[in-house]
């Protein structure tokens, strides 16, 4: 059973939804404890970074998750703004704490912003490295659909299994261990995202 | 690269589907879902849907529905009408909407945009200008479904104000064109375009695939929108992005 995490930051519906048309049993869960019965996890995210991390304060949420993806070791899937919860801290909207299980910090696009403009929105294509376990049977250069201002800059470039190129090149996807982000939307993404979700759950 | 989006817009009247011409002369085309799932089958690159008389009815939109086209439908989805608070903007996104636009309360409470940009992101919040020649040879911005005018306001001074609210994205309506399909206001899409570091989707006017090349490349805007386009007409989607292809326009195909 893979656990969708609702921490009041919107859009679980689609992440559910996607994995019901690949056939995958899935639970919104809005309990912390309910992660017990999951076989992996998946953290969605819509939103600011600082309300996420205080929704999942402040309903329990991070000591059950560490100990679930840290201790038990269950895949986790971060998704867009998930995903940059799993860094360790960011810079929207002023300094914030996240789950600090990548070594990485969030911060906003440094680029030429009327050449490439901000927020990041639209299909763009993603570079995924050979051994990408997320990327498996996904040709090279496939679009996803990215919507987002903020990226994570990981410390540890070896974590970093797909990038993405808008004005710099940034992280659009991460692997370690049995820690997964995608700074894209699998859920919104069509035929590949479809494809990376299928990996989360068959390939990791 | 980042692709050009082009995107469907399917405008609710009562719950049903229909085609406008200047913001009036309501024509009834067809039911909500059925149209998104034709578009859902074209793999469109994102679907913007918007209930043009929410606001003046002083209802919220119907979150069934949002609800019904984000379960079937797995395209990035823009939902807008009858937008009026965080709570209304909660629930749109907790049933699968991506974007919410706003436009009516925005202009109203301005500082509307910052409280949902700090708390669901900018990235979340599209301000819809609907704006409309005016006699002095330059547009006014228009609220309540165009029945509004704020002489006051031109897009490029509302759009700038918004970026700086924290708008992530502009969906820039000409009421003029709007239904005409007689091609885009390309100097005002221009203008909007650029004065913002915002995305700006140029919406009104779309009636052939050379329009869609041309408010690009001449209007500058970062993604069109076209309704009565692809009810009315023979293209779809991309077919338009075929010609904006052999333009040079870098779309996903």
């Amino acid at each position: 059973m893979i656990a969708v995490v609702d921490y009041g930051m919107g859009n679980l519906r689609s992440v559910s939804k996607a994995l019901d048309l690949l056939g995958f049993k899935n639970t919104i869960v809005s309990e912390p404890e309910a992660l017990e019965n999951a076989e992996r996890i998946i953290l969605p995210g819509v939103g600011a970074f600082g309300d996420a991390m205080d929704n999942l304060r402040e309903r329990g949420w991070i000591p059950k998750l560490e100990n679930e993806v840290l201790v038990k070791r269950k895949p986790v899937l971060g998704v867009c703004l998930g995903m940059q919860l799993l860094a360790e801290n960011s810079s929207e909207n002023g300094e914030h704490n996240g789950l600090g299980w990548i070594k990485a910090s969030v911060r906003r696009f440094e680029i030429d912003e009327k050449k490439f403009k901000v927020p990041h929105v639209g299909w763009n294509n993603v570079t995924s490295s050979e051994n990408s376990r997320l990327f498996k049977g996904i040709e090279n250069g496939k679009s996803f659909y990215f919507v987002h201002s903020y990226h994570a800059v990981c410390k540890e470039p070896e974590v970093i299994s797909a990038t993405c190129e808008y004005g710099e090149v940034f992280a659009a996807a991460i692997e370690k261990g049995n820690v997964y982000g995608t700074q894209f939307h699998p859920e919104k993404s069509q035929k590949w995202g479809l494809a990376v979700l299928k990996n989360f759950v068959t390939n990791v | 690269m980042l692709k050009t989006r082009i995107i469907p817009c399917i405008l609710l009247k009562n719950s049903m589907v229909v085609k406008s011409k200047a913001f009036s002369e309501w024509r009834n085309i067809g039911n909500c879902i059925n149209i998104a799932r034709v578009y859902n089958a074209r793999e469109v690159d994102e679907l913007v849907i918007l209930d043009i008389t929410a606001t003046n009815e002083k209802r919220p939109f119907l979150t069934s529905l949002v609800r019904d086209v984000a379960d079937e439908c797995f395209i990035p989805l823009t939902i807008g009408g009858g937008v009026r608070s965080v709570e209304d903007i909660r629930k749109m996104l907790q049933v699968g909407a991506d974007k919410v636009a706003i436009n009516t309360e925005a202009i109203r409470r301005p500082k509307f945009i910052s409280e949902g940009a700090k708390i669901f992101g900018n990235q979340c919040m599209v301000v819809s200008i609907d704006a409309k020649r005016n006699s002095k040879g330059g547009h006014s911005v228009y609220s309540n479904s165009g029945t509004v005018e704020h002489a006051e306001l031109t897009p490029v001074d509302w759009a700038q104000k918004a970026e700086d609210l924290g708008a992530g994205e502009i969906l820039l309506n000409s009421i003029d064109r709007d239904g005409m399909m007689n091609g885009f206001d390309l100097e005002l899409v221009a203008e909007v375009s650029d004065a913002v570091n915002i995305p700006v989707i140029a919406c009104g006017g779309a009636g052939k695939p050379q329009d869609f090349v041309d408010v690009v490349k001449q209007g500058h805007a970062s993604a069109a929108s076209g309704a009565s386009i692809f009810l009315y007409t023979q293209y779809t989607p991309n077919e338009v992005k075929r010609q904006m292809s052999k333009s040079g326009i870098d779309v996903r195909l």
